[in-house]
């Protein structure tokens, strides 16, 4: 934005405007509400980690469970995933809680609280899914008004032509004004979880709601079942971890100080263009 | 002591304080009750979308889930029970009373000669798995009328013959008790279920009674019903929070 009109002197570091103050605070709000999601939505799948397709459990044929197995004295945590077994021991269906191997979907480090409560679970997360869905509808609604979501996210035919030149790709990150826009692959990234896998978790979270159901029957048909949209919710939030694994890669690959700063300050240093 | 082995030490035990402030914070009594307002906005929210009248999904012959799980008591030991289970609930009677203009006192084959409503519905564990059954049995709202509702009754409360916490100090909270408000007791598909898919209803779904309300979660359908009571408040019910699992932390309202 604006920053070809800034002179400096040459190798100078400038500050340009990078984040909007409703993107700078939605996006920390959003820190926090999703880390806290993801454990206590944890905790809650530990009450049945199993997933099913469908509109009931079928408990025998689940695609997707994790089991603690005994054999003589020794305890395996075992997962299913589509036919396929794994021993995972130590991490999934069978983990240490105080030093005892106990059976436990997913272990106490990734659980909000790490001890098993389902009580505890379904307050934090109730709690701050209406955080989450307050601060994304708040987020889209001054994105839309301020053009950010239109202008700066959406991607556009040309994004998704020119989406395997982006330098991105290849972990190379510029320092110059090319740094203070998003690339194809952000944009392509980033509206993916704003307008599908964000949307979607919440859709799902919300059939699975049995009062909700009354009021809007068709989410269960759009779904495909209580319990496949219970499965839709699990693997969305598999995809917002491993958006986030990759968003925090990138972030620490490109200037994290930088980066950082900038989500705070809502500036970004930038080397100008050198004048030829 | 190498620096290695000192600064692994450092971080295990910075890991191991995080751990342990997270689980003391996360589960603080002032927490748990700050976090508690959001029930209040999902019941004030879902209230206001829902309505009064909107009916559960139903569903069809087709999806009634051949294994249907029990959950909660299976199998009450309870001696009283024990002895109506032996005698086919002969002597078995459903008692309405408390806020009533005249209460009641009703057998099986009472119940049985009442109107009855057949629905086939979903039931949400509050764990996460679902179940498809057909329920069959008067609506609840026939008893209230024939037992007449004083105006000062806010809450149905359900009494149960089973008890699933042998163990508690409180006397009041060792059977299993539930209750609803009025909204969800006049509402149609609340029921009192005596048949489940065209049978008696056995003895792990809560013979000879459970209540169904469709609406809501698992731990709602209270089953083994020994007596139903209107009230005012649920403050001298149990531990004071309505129910056996929201007297142990669960959430009144159990429409999420």
């Amino acid at each position: 934005m604006a920053a070809e009109a800034v002179v400096a002197p040459p190798g100078a570091k400038v500050m340009v405007k990078r984040h909007r103050l409703s993107v700078r605070i939605t996006h920390w709000i959003n820190v926090i509400a999703l880390a806290l999601l993801l454990v206590s939505g944890l905790q809650i799948f530990n009450a049945h980690p199993a997933l099913y397709w469908g509109k009931a459990a079928s408990f025998a044929n689940p695609w997707l469970s994790m089991t603690a197995e005994r054999y003589g004295d020794k305890t395996f945590g075992t997962t299913f995933v589509g036919g396929l077994s794994f021993n995972t021991t130590g991490v999934l269906g069978a983990s240490k809680e105080q030093g005892v191997l106990v059976e436990r979907g997913f272990p106490a480090w990734a659980t909000l609280p790490p001890y098993r409560s389902l009580t505890i679970g379904r307050r934090w997360h109730f709690f701050f899914a209406w955080v989450f869905a307050v601060n994304g509808l708040i987020y889209l609604a001054t994105g839309l008004i301020n053009r950010h979501l239109t202008r700066e996210v959406l991607p556009r035919p040309k994004d998704l032509a020119t989406v395997f030149k982006d330098p991105h790709l290849r972990l190379k990150f510029s320092k110059g004004p090319d740094s203070a826009r998003y690339h194809q692959t952000q944009r392509i990234a980033y509206a993916t979880m704003v307008f599908i896998v964000l949307p979607l978790v919440a859709l799902t979270g919300m059939t699975m709601s049995p009062g909700l159901n009354a009021a809007f029957p068709f989410l269960l048909d759009i779904f495909g079942g209580r319990q496949s949209a219970r499965s839709i919710h699990f693997i969305c939030a598999n995809l917002i971890v491993a958006f986030v694994l990759i968003h925090l890669l990138m972030v620490l690959l490109s200037e994290p100080i930088n980066q950082i700063r900038a989500m705070i300050t809502g500036k970004l240093a930038i080397q100008p263009e050198t004048a030829p | 002591m190498n620096r290695r082995t000192w600064i692994t030490g450092l971080a295990a035990s910075a890991a191991g304080m995080f751990a342990a402030s997270c689980a003391k914070v996360s589960s603080a009594p002032t927490t748990l009750k700050m976090l508690h307002v959001a029930e209040k906005w999902s019941k004030t929210a879902q209230g206001a979308i829902i309505g009064r009248h909107a009916l559960a999904p139903e569903f069809t012959e087709a999806d009634i889930s051949p294994d249907f799980r029990a959950n909660g008591s299976i199998d009450p030991g309870d001696l009283d029970y024990k002895a109506l289970l032996a005698g086919r609930f002969a002597d078995w009677r459903l008692v309405v009373d408390g806020l009533v203009e005249s209460p009641l006192s009703l057998s099986l084959a009472d119940l049985r000669a009442l109107p009855a409503r057949t629905q086939i519905t979903r039931h949400d564990c509050v764990e996460g798995w679902s179940s498809i059954g057909k329920w069959t049995g008067p609506r609840l709202s026939a008893l209230l009328d024939q037992a007449r509702l004083k105006p000062e009754a806010k809450f149905i409360v359900f009494h149960c013959l089973d008890t699933l916490d042998p163990n508690t100090t409180n006397p009041g909270m060792a059977k299993y008790y539930e209750s609803i408000d009025l909204v969800d007791a006049r509402h149609e598909q609340t029921i009192l279920a005596y048949d489940m898919n065209g049978q008696p209803l056995a003895v792990p779904h809560g013979a000879p009674l459970r209540l169904r309300v469709e609406r809501q979660l698992g731990y709602k359908q209270a089953k083994y019903i020994g007596r139903i009571e209107a009230v005012a408040s649920l403050d001298h019910i149990g531990g004071g929070a309505g129910g056996f699992w929201e007297d142990r932390g669960y959430e009144w309202y159990a429409g999420i």
